[in-house]
C-alpha cells in the first residue's frame, strides 16, 4: 500500500517531470532556470534534513560543503577534466574526505557548540575559497568548458540539464529517505532523542552521526557540482554562511525529519524570493519577519498541511 | 620585521580584541544564562556604528551622540528582547536560530534602505585625533590607545559587577541553576532583561568605538558575530573570564598572524608561493587554534563553574 507521504513525493515529481511540457504551452520557459534553482536547493535541504530532522544535529556551516564540491568541480574543469562521472568522483572524495576531519572535530561536541563550531568551520572554508587567487578569489570563476556525459554535451544545458537535476534530486530523495528507514536511519533518531539510552544499547552513536554528517556533505557537494553546470559560474558566495542560514529555513519550513518537507520548503523559498522580489525590490525586509513569524506561530512546517494528523519518521 | 612594527601589531592586536570581548560578553552571558543562542548579537554591533554615525551627523558633536548611541543601542535591545526574543527561550535552539537569522535578514536590510549599501566612516573626535610618541620610534594613535583603555575599563566593570554585585550573583546563579534562582523567588523574566539589555548596549558600544577606525557597512555584525563565536567557545561558554582571555588571545593571534605567516613562509617557500598561502593560512589560524581548543580542552580555557 502506498502511503501518504510517498503519493505526495510522486506528485511532486510527476510535476517536475511534466514541467518542460507543461510550461512552453503556458509560455513560461522562463521559469526552467527558476525550478532547477529550486531543485538544487533541494538536494541540499534534504542532506540537511539528514542531519538537523534525523540526526539533531543543527549545522551551519552546511553550504560550505556546496562551496567545496562546487569548487572542486570548477578547478577540475580548468584543470581539463571534463567527464562529468570523474568530476562527481573528485568532487565526493574531496567533501566526504574534509567532511571526515571537520565532523570528527564538532562531533566532540553537540548542541548549541556543534552548531557555532560547524559555523565556524563553514566561515574558515569560505575565507579559503575567497582566497585561491588563482581561481578568481572573491569575484569568482567563469567557466567556459562545462561538464560532459561520455563525451556529450546533454548535461550542459536546457532539458538534457533539467532532466540530470531532476534525476539528481529522486535519487536524493529516494536514497535519504531509505537510509533514514533503515536500522541506520533509526540508531541515528534514537540517539537524537536519548544519545545516553542508544548508547547504553551499546551503538558507537558518535560513528552513526559521523557517517550521518559525511554523506549529507557529499550530497551537498554533489548540489555544488551539478550548480557549477547550471551556472557555469563559482564564487564564494555559494558558501556563505547566509545560505547555510536559508538551507535551515528550508528544512523548518517544510517539516524537520519528513519525507517530501525539504522538498517543499526549498521550492517555497526560490518561489517566494522570486515572488516578492518582483513586486518590491526591498523584499528582505518582509523575508526576515516573515521568517520570526512562522517560527512564533507556525509549528511544524508545510509538510504538517499535507499531513494534518500524524508526522511520519519522527 | 622590526620591534616597533612588532609592537604597533601588539597594540592593534590588543585593541581588537577588547572590541572582541564586548560582544562576546554579551552574547556568553545571554547564552549562558538563558540558554539563548542569539545570531543578532551581531547585528547589535552594526546598529551602534550606524547609530553614531547618523547621531554625529544629526548633533555634530561625537560625544553626544556617543551618549545617544548607547541608550538608543539599549532600547532597541529591550525591544528585540520584548517582542521578539521573550517568546523564545523555551524553544528548541534551531526556533531560535531561525527567528534571529530572521531579525539579522530584517536588520541588515534596513540598514541598506536607510544608508545605502556604500560604505560609510566618521571622524574620529577632535579630542582624540592625533598621535603620540610611545617610544623613541613608535607612535600610535590617540584614539587606539583611548579603546583599549576603555575596553580594559569595561572588562573590570563586568568582572567586579558578576562577582561581588547581587545582581552579578544571580546571573551566575542563572547560568548554573535557573530553575533554582526562579524557584527562590527572583524574577528571573527581569533578569533575562537586564542580562539581554547590557548584552545589546557592549555589543553596541563596541559597533560605536569601531565606527571611526573601521568602515560602516550593511552586513558588518554577520563576521564579527562569527568570530565572537569562536572566541566564546575557546574561553568556554558562560564564562564572562574565559571570553576575556579568550578574546585577547584571538585579537593577537588574527592581527600578528596576518602579517607574521606570510613572512614566515617566505623563509621556507619562494616569496610568490608565501604570498599566496600565506594570507589563507592566516585567516585560518584562529579557527585551527578553536580546532585544537575542541581536542584538547573541549569545555574551554576557563569553563564557567558548574556549566553543563
Amino acid at each position: 500500500m502506498m502511503d501518504r507521504g510517498a503519493l505526495i513525493g510522486g506528485v511532486i515529481f510527476a510535476l517536475l517531470l511534466a514541467m518542460p511540457v507543461l510550461l512552453p504551452i503556458v509560455g513560461a520557459e522562463y521559469l526552467t532556470g527558476l525550478l532547477i534553482k529550486a531543485m538544487l536547493l533541494a538536494i541540499a535541504a534534504i542532506s540537511l534534513d539528514l542531519i538537523i530532522g534525523h540526526g539533531g544535529m543543527v549545522s551551519l556551516g552546511h553550504a560550505a560543503f556546496i562551496g567545496v564540491g562546487a569548487y572542486a568541480t570548477a578547478i577540475g574543469l580548468e584543470s581539463g577534466i571534463e567527464e562529468i562521472l570523474v568530476l562527481l568522483a573528485i568532487t565526493l572524495a574531496v567533501t566526504g574526505g574534509l567532511a571526515l576531519v571537520t565532523g570528527t572535530l564538532a562531533l566532540r561536541t553537540s548542541g548549541v557548540y556543534f552548531l557555532m563550531i560547524t559555523l565556524a568551520f563553514g566561515q574558515m572554508i569560505y575565507f579559503t575559497l575567497t582566497s585561491l587567487a588563482a581561481y578568481g578569489g572573491d569575484d569568482g570563476l567563469t567557466l567556459w568548458s562545462l561538464a560532459t556525459f561520455f563525451g556529450s554535451d546533454i548535461v550542459q544545458e536546457g532539458e538534457g540539464l533539467y532532466f540530470f537535476v531532476f534525476a539528481a534530486l529522486f535519487l536524493t530523495w529516494l536514497g535519504v529517505w531509505r537510509i533514514s528507514q533503515s536500522r541506520f536511519g533509526r540508531v541515528l533518531r534514537a540517539a537524537r532523542d536519548n544519545p545516553q539510552r542508544a548508547e547504553v544499547m551499546g551503538y558507537p552513536i558518535a560513528r552513526y552521526q559521523l557517517i550521518a554528517y559525511v554523506i549529507a556533505a557529499c550530497i551537498a557537494g554533489v548540489s555544488g557540482l551539478l550548480l557549477v553546470q547550471y551556472a557555469e559560474f563559482v564564487s564564494p558566495s555559494i558558501a556563505a554562511w547566509q545560505r547555510s542560514g536559508d538551507l535551515i529555513v528550508a528544512v523548518v519550513l517544510g517539516g524537520l525529519g519528513s519525507r517530501n518537507g525539504a522538498i517543499l520548503g526549498a521550492f517555497f523559498i526560490v518561489i517566494m524570493e522570486e515572488f516578492l522580489s518582483s513586486i518590491f525590490h526591498e523584499w528582505r525586509l518582509i523575508y526576515g519577519p516573515l521568517l520570526v513569524v512562522l517560527v512564533l506561530y507556525a509549528k511544524g512546517g508545510l509538510n504538517d498541511l499535507l499531513h494534518p494528523k500524524s508526522r511520519e519518521a519522527s | 620585521m622590526s620591534l616597533t612594527l612588532f609592537l604597533i601589531l601588539c597594540l592593534n592586536g590588543l585593541q581588537y580584541g577588547l572590541l572582541l570581548f564586548l560582544i562576546a560578553a554579551g552574547l556568553t552571558l545571554v547564552f549562558g544564562v538563558m540558554g539563548f543562542i542569539n545570531l543578532a548579537h551581531g547585528v547589535q554591533y552594526m546598529v551602534g556604528a550606524y547609530l553614531i554615525f547618523a547621531f554625529t551627523g544629526l548633533t555634530g558633536s561625537f560625544w553626544l551622540a556617543l551618549v545617544l548611541s548607547l541608550i538608543t543601542a539599549l532600547l532597541i535591545g529591550l525591544l528585540l528582547e520584548y517582542v521578539v526574543f521573550r517568546h523564545l527561550y523555551s524553544r528548541s535552539h534551531l526556533d531560535q536560530v531561525l527567528a534571529t537569522f530572521g531579525i539579522i535578514i530584517f536588520l541588515n536590510e534596513l540598514a541598506k534602505v536607510l544608508f545605502g549599501p556604500a560604505t560609510l566612516s566618521i571622524d574620529t573626535p577632535e579630542l582624540l585625533s592625533g598621535s603620540i610618541q610611545l617610544t623613541e620610534q613608535l607612535r600610535y594613535p590617540v584614539y587606539r590607545l583611548v579603546t583599549i583603555g576603555v575596553g580594559l575599563v569595561v572588562a573590570v566593570g563586568l568582572f567586579l559587577t558578576i562577582s561581588y554585585t547581587r545582581t552579578g550573583m544571580l546571573i551566575r546563579a542563572g547560568s548554573t541553576t535557573p530553575e533554582m534562582v526562579s524557584a527562590l523567588g527572583v524574577n528571573v523574566k527581569q533578569l533575562f532583561q537586564i542580562v539581554f539589555g547590557v548584552g545589546a548596549m557592549l555589543a553596541g558600544f563596541a559597533g560605536v568605538i569601531a565606527a571611526p577606525i573601521f568602515a560602516i557597512e550593511p552586513g558588518m555584525g554577520d563576521n564579527i558575530l562569527i568570530i565572537a563565536f569562536v572566541v566564546i567557545i575557546i574561553g568556554g561558554v558562560g564564562s564572562i573570564g574565559g571570553a576575556f582571555v579568550a578574546a585577547i588571545l584571538v585579537g593577537l593571534i588574527d592581527t600578528l598572524g596576518r602579517s607574521l605567516v606570510t613572512e614566515a613562509l617566505g623563509l621556507v617557500f619562494n616569496a610568490s608561493m608565501a604570498n599566496q598561502i600565506g594570507p589563507a593560512l592566516a585567516s585560518m589560524l584562529i579557527y585551527i587554534l578553536m580546532a585544537a581548543i575542541l581536542v584538547f580542552r573541549p569545555k574551554g580555557l576557563l569553563p564557567a563553574k558548574g556549566a553543563t
